[in-house]
């Protein structure tokens, strides 16, 4: 088969596929049970370490 | 590492001064010996220092600095070459007798425009995005820059890009891409510089102490890697000489044409957009001193605009050789993107619930809240544009012109003043900034000029748009194109008066930078706490 048509079928098919399923995967990755707290803590990030880096020591937190 | 260091920099001054002799145009001469006396220079510089002792003091327990205040430097000074082109230009389009006879074929309209253009984009931009994703990237990571130097290498061979570009612009060296105007030795500058921008962000990533990379670093790191990737596609580009500045595409036609914009749109769309939404997802947090209103938005935001945003580029192409199917694709990836935009909008604004009271004390977060406010009328005034039928009317015309000035000055200029602003007593050290109140007369003077820039393009665009498309009676043509450049005049006036007090609180604010930087009230910290009491 000529490459253009093989390219161009595959991503009308195959490739758009997965494109949506990981596209909605997102959105439902998101909103899973027991993200909150995960997010809550994500978001404060900014307020942790403004004026210098984790101590060398430390291990990153988990 | 010295010795190799010399003897890089040793042959490629040899190599600048062989080109410059056999150059075959001026631009390509001119960057040569730009080239020959940088690298010439840092081979002094090397030189001198070569042996020295170096000093053995840990750095891992504070965050590099340094390279930020160059950074916020750069960006200001930057910007205001950049406002003060775009202003002189908007003049010369309501005075042609500015385009100056004795400067012809350097300083008229069509060599200044695209040193205006990359000067604000790349430049005044381009440095504030370099210089806030490396303090957002230590703070938010837990951890110094990662690779040392490199850093310093970013920044400055970022700066000799912007130099070489803009210089090439005056003498003509230009391959007219718009936005991708530097021709092959500076894009492939560029290429080096930023795979090792990418290094080091993704190296300080990797090092992160916090378990999560937090959203402005994926918004980041979105807009490094897709530059990267736009920006190699669309310069695949043969050089005619190796001693000269020409070069020719790969690609000719509709599919350059298409290329062209699929790079254009995601310049604006990585660029100006995931790049400034990375800031926004910190400084306004920061600002409002209270976490961003819904993460979980935050991600969907993110996902939703790289998705949809690399598909938008044809819209710029419709009524052309374009494939229809490939227009309409674009024009509906366009309509749909206003979602995310507008998502994430709302996300930043009402990260400020409950601190509503701020905007009537803080000037800076007004700055920030107006960029959102005009982030949302242009991503709603775009895909509106991208409609097939608004586009006949409204493409070619000066409308569009107004519509990128209230994407950028609106959004990408107040949201980056709004950094400057936040970012200047912390690096400094300051216990504030030096004057409230002259951020305030900056506000004013940028929202007013934007305004005025904004309405006096709408009513220019539509009434010129018009004017094309009017026939008489037997179906011909009203109106000659010179017709609507007399009857633009006007507005033409009112958008440069825009400009000047855009420039205007873009100067204040410099002066008020500057002042905070020398004048301002140093930050008590623990360390000069201690000195007094112990005194």
């Amino acid at each position: 088969m000529e490459t253009y048509t093989f390219l161009r079928e595959f991503a009308d098919s195959w490739m758009l596929l997965v494109l949506f399923l990981f596209f909605v995967g997102v959105f439902l990755w998101v909103i899973r049970p027991g993200s909150n707290k995960t997010h809550a803590d994500t978001a404060d990030i900014p307020f942790r370490y403004e004026d210098k880096p984790a101590p060398a020591n430390k291990e990153a937190r988990t | 590492m010295n010795y190799i260091k010399l003897i890089v920099l040793g042959l490629i001054t040899l190599l600048a001064m062989i080109a410059a002799n056999y150059a075959r145009d001026v631009a390509y001469m001119v960057h040569a010996l730009i080239i020959m006396v940088v690298s010439g220079g840092l081979f002094l510089w090397v030189l001198r220092n070569t042996d020295e002792p170096v000093p053995a003091a840990s750095l891992q327990s504070t965050y590099n600095d340094g390279v930020i205040r160059y950074g916020v430097i750069a960006t200001a000074f930057w910007g205001v070459v950049g406002f003060l082109a775009g202003t002189f230009i908007a003049f010369q389009l309501a005075f042609p007798g500015l385009n100056f006879e004795w400067a012809q074929g350097y300083a008229n309209f069509g060599r200044l425009r695209p040193l205006h253009t990359s000067a604000v984009i790349f430049a005044f931009g381009g440095n504030a995005l370099l210089a806030t994703s490396f303090y957002i990237v230590q703070r938010t990571s837990a951890a110094r820059l990662w690779g040392g130097n490199l850093a310093w290498f970013v920044f400055w061979g970022y700066q000799l890009f912007i130099v070489l570009a803009a210089t090439g612009y005056l003498l003509g060296g230009t391959q007219s891409k718009e936005y991708a105007e530097p021709e092959w030795y500076i894009d492939l500058w560029l290429t080096i510089v930023w795979v090792a921008y990418l290094a080091v962000f993704l190296g300080t990533i990797i090092k992160r102490k916090e378990p999560h990379i937090y959203v402005a670093n994926w918004f980041f790191l979105a807009f490094i890697v897709t530059v990267a990737m736009l920006h190699v596609v669309n310069n695949l580009t043969i050089p005619v000489s190796i001693f000269g500045s020409k070069s020719v595409i790969v690609w000719a036609g509709v599919q350059d044409a298409m290329t062209q914009w699929w790079y254009g749109h995601n310049a604006v769309g990585f660029f100006l957009t995931a790049g400034f939404l990375g800031m926004m997802y910190y400084f306004i947090p920061k600002q409002a001193e209270r976490p961003v209103f819904s993460y979980k938005l935050s991600i969907i935001h993110f996902w939703a605009l790289i998705f949809l945003y690399i598909w938008a580029g044809p819209h710029h192409l419709h009524y052309t050789a374009l494939p229809d199917w490939a227009s309409t694709l674009g024009m509906v990836f366009s309509v749909i993107l206003w979602m995310p935009s507008w998502g994430g909008m709302i996300n930043g604004l009402m990260t400020l619930s409950g601190a509503w009271d701020k905007l009537r004390t803080d000037p800076v977060i007004r700055m920030m809240v107006i960029s959102l406010g005009f982030y949302g009328m242009s991503t709603f005034e775009g895909p509106m544009m991208s409609i097939r039928a608004v586009n006949s009317l409204s493409h070619y015309t000066d409308w569009t012109i107004g519509h990128v000035h209230s994407g950028a000055l609106g959004w990408n200029g107040m949201i980056t003043f709004g950094a400057l602003y936040f970012l200047v007593p912390k690096l400094w050290n300051k216990e504030r900034l030096y004057s409230l109140s002259l951020v305030s007369w900056h506000f004013w003077l940028a929202t007013i000029g934007i305004v005025l820039y904004a309405a006096s393009m709408w009513v220019t665009g539509i009434m010129e748009g018009l004017m094309w498309r009017e026939v008489d009676a037997n179906g011909f043509l009203v109106w000659s194109f010179a017709d609507t450049v007399s009857a633009k005049f006007p507005m033409y006036v009112v958008r440069g008066l825009g400009g000047i007090m855009f420039l205007l609180g873009a100067i204040i604010m410099c002066y008020n930078l500057w002042m905070t930087a020398t004048r301002g009230p140093v930050k008590e910290t623990e360390a000069t706490a201690a000195a007094v009491a112990a005194e």
